[in-house]
């Protein structure tokens, strides 16, 4: 789309997902699109159009039944299984709408885990950065606590600190205000932003939220899970029906 | 601690009842089989050592293997005979003195002479027969365990009468006699004698404790009707496991019918392999039942951890390494049960080394239990074993599962 093909992060090339059954349904149809750097994209869309299946078809979670999802350039449907997750490991950050913290783990302990397996830094390195990722999300006080000892919003900080662990140069987020009040919502989403802002980052972020992806840099709209044309201009508050 | 320790170690404790529950199950596999091993082994032992002292380890007799070959069978390739009447050979072991002299050089043991005859024991009337054997009381101890079986009497006894007579207890038992009673001894070359009862022994094999009475040499000389006759050689080797060997190189060297304890004791030996199938069998089947519970509880874990195992992989750890995580898990529980299994089995034995036993068909009255560190490697190794069989399967399922199909269904 409108990024320069050089520096892209990501990219889509004619994704298609089927998700095959009885009866086979089309999830993600013919889906071509950039990601570059530092870039805070907004993909949106009724439930049901495929919005999620295309964020895990980018992250590498899934594998498109046709086309081709590129990682800095390189094509990813070829690679082994140890290669798809050591790039998710490296260079990509999730946040999911339900934090996915592990229960018996504490905050520091969860953010260190991405850290632990790809096995990059000494291990008091480790702490030191988790610590660092957790205070600057203002969550100084909830190191040493579980996931069933916070609220929600702390939640889902840890797990937007727990992205950035290996500092991966791209989050791709699910929902990740979905489960929130608005309080909560606005507090991450000030924080996804600020990756963007402040840690030149780029950030992808699913959401059915319009008000929330009328802030956002660039918006793609999906329905029956191809992209709608147009859909990159503000004022989310034309867009198309939920 | 690595990633995949720590994870697996947070699952197994977060878990502990169930956790608990499966350690058990292993623990008391091992330990029950430490304990079988143990009895069976020891039983084994004891019995075996019964067996090597009722006979002298080898005994080289005056007999052949074969039937003395004809002249003409040697001097022709191809004879028939018919109608042979034998030629009467002289009994006994020739020049018994120099074949002594010539295995003692080699043999790594004690040799004595001895005179073995059947002979037919009269007392009240009633007729028992037995197998005479003629011994030097002062040789017999380096030989046979005899002294030690003495359990009325001595050895030196045989000295005290005329004719004195040794008897297995149950062969006194069964004749009526005690000691100081006169029997009569007959042999079938026409000797007969009066002898007294000096001693009794009991060497806990039936068939020799019913059977067997012992005289002097010279006494059985009497009966035999051969002055200076020696008819078997008792051997007694350091290694009683090596007899057969040295009872080869002996018949080997000499040409006589040497036997061997363990010869003389195939049937029962034989009988051991048995025993020991059983045993491992039965063994085994303990080792596996605890190993289902293993698989039950990683089964559980993986399926109780279908999320976390989804968030694992969504952030990028690979197969390999989810499936460590929980194959780790049964380990630890396995070794946990092991050792666990370890202390129970040597509880259990040192429990059964108590138990006191009067039963008047066995000697000991203790179990006889043997402590081999073997038999606790081998339940604990066999343990680990299962423990990992167990829990491969449900590891290897966890690893696959596509994080997407759980986030996607995920509440």
């Amino acid at each position: 789309m409108n990024a320069s093909a050089g520096n892209s992060l990501i990219e889509a090339r004619g994704v298609i997902r089927i998700l095959p059954g009885i009866v086979p349904v089309t999830l993600v149809h013919d889906i071509d699109l950039t990601i570059g750097n530092n870039e805070f994209v907004a993909i949106t869309g009724p439930s049901g159009s495929g919005k999620s299946s295309l964020l895990y078809l980018l992250g590498l979670l899934d594998m498109p039944t046709a086309g081709e999802v590129l990682i800095r350039g390189r094509a990813t449907t070829d690679m082994e299984e140890d290669e798809r997750a050591m790039t998710r490991l490296a260079t990509l950050g999730f946040v999911f709408q339900f934090h996915f913290l592990l229960p018996e783990f504490t905050a520091l302990e969860n953010v260190m885990l991405p850290m632990r397996a790809l096995g990059a830094l000494p291990p008091v390195a480790m702490r030191e950065r988790a610590a660092m990722l957790l205070e600057s999300f203002g969550l100084t006080d909830h190191i040493g606590k579980r996931p069933d000892q916070m609220s929600g919003g702390q939640r889902q900080r840890v797990a937007v600190a727990r992205s950035l662990a290996n500092d991966p140069p791209v989050v791709l987020a699910d929902e990740p205000t979905g489960s929130l009040d608005s309080q909560s919502s606005e507090q991450v989403f000030r924080i996804l932003r600020d990756l963007v802002e402040v840690r030149s980052k780029s950030v992808v972020a699913v959401t059915h939220d319009l008000d929330l992806a009328a802030r956002m840099d660039r918006r793609m709209q999906l329905i029956d899970g191809g992209i709608v044309d147009g859909a990159q201009m503000a004022g989310a508050s034309r867009a198309a029906p939920v | 601690m690595s990633l995949t320790v720590d994870i697996a170690l947070t699952h197994v404790r977060s878990r502990a009842r169930q956790t608990l529950v499966a350690v058990a199950g292993v623990a008391t596999g091992v330990g029950f089989s430490i304990m079988m091993a143990s009895l069976m082994v020891g039983s084994q032992n004891d019995f075996m050592r019964q067996l090597i002292d009722a006979l002298p380890h080898i005994a080289v007799s005056d007999e052949q293997r074969e039937p003395q070959r004809q002249p003409a069978e040697l001097a022709f390739g191809a004879v028939r005979i018919y109608g042979l009447t034998p030629e009467r050979r002289r009994e006994g072991i020739k020049n018994p003195m120099a074949i002594m002299a010539a295995l003692s050089a080699w043999v790594p043991g004690a040799i004595a002479p001895s005179t073995k005859t059947q002979a037919i024991l009269r007392y009240a009337g009633r007729d028992f027969a037995a197998s005479v054997t003629g011994i030097d009381p002062h040789r017999e101890r380096y030989v046979s365990a005899l002294p030690t079986q003495m359990r009325q009497g001595t050895l030196a006894s045989l000295f005290t009468a005329g004719n004195a007579i040794i008897l297995g207890d149950r062969l006194a038992e069964k004749m009526g006699a005690r000691i100081g009673s006169n029997i009569t001894v007959q042999t079938g070359e026409g000797a007969h004698i009066g002898a007294q009862v000096v001693g009794l022994f009991h060497s806990g094999v039936r068939q020799v404790d019913e059977s067997t009475a012992y005289v002097l040499v010279k006494t059985a000389q009497i009966l035999a009707q051969q002055t200076g006759l020696i008819n078997e050689l008792r051997v007694r080797v350091r290694d009683p496991l090596a007899a057969r060997d040295i009872a080869q190189r002996i018949e080997r060297e000499t040409g006589y019918k040497s036997i061997a304890w363990q010869e003389a004791h195939e049937d029962l030996l034989s009988s051991f392999v048995v025993r020991n199938v059983v045993m491992y069998t039965v063994v085994g089947a303990i080792l596996l039942v605890a190993s289902f519970g293993t698989y039950n509880i990683i089964s559980t874990i993986t399926h109780e951890k279908a999320r976390d195992i989804a968030i694992l992989k969504s952030l990028g750890l690979n197969e390999r390494t989810v499936r460590r995580i929980f194959v780790l898990e049964a380990l630890i529980i396995g070794l946990a049960g092991a050792l666990a299994g370890f202390l129970l089995g040597y509880l259990l034995c040192v429990a059964l080394g108590t138990i006191e036993i009067n039963n008047p068909f066995m000697d000991a009255n203790r179990l006889p239990l043997v402590y081999d560190p073997l038999h606790y490697a081998i339940a604990g190794l066999v343990a680990l074993v299962s423990s990992f069989a167990a829990g491969y399967a449900p590891a290897r399922k966890a690893a696959r599962v596509h994080p997407v199909d759980i986030i996607r269904g995920a509440t």
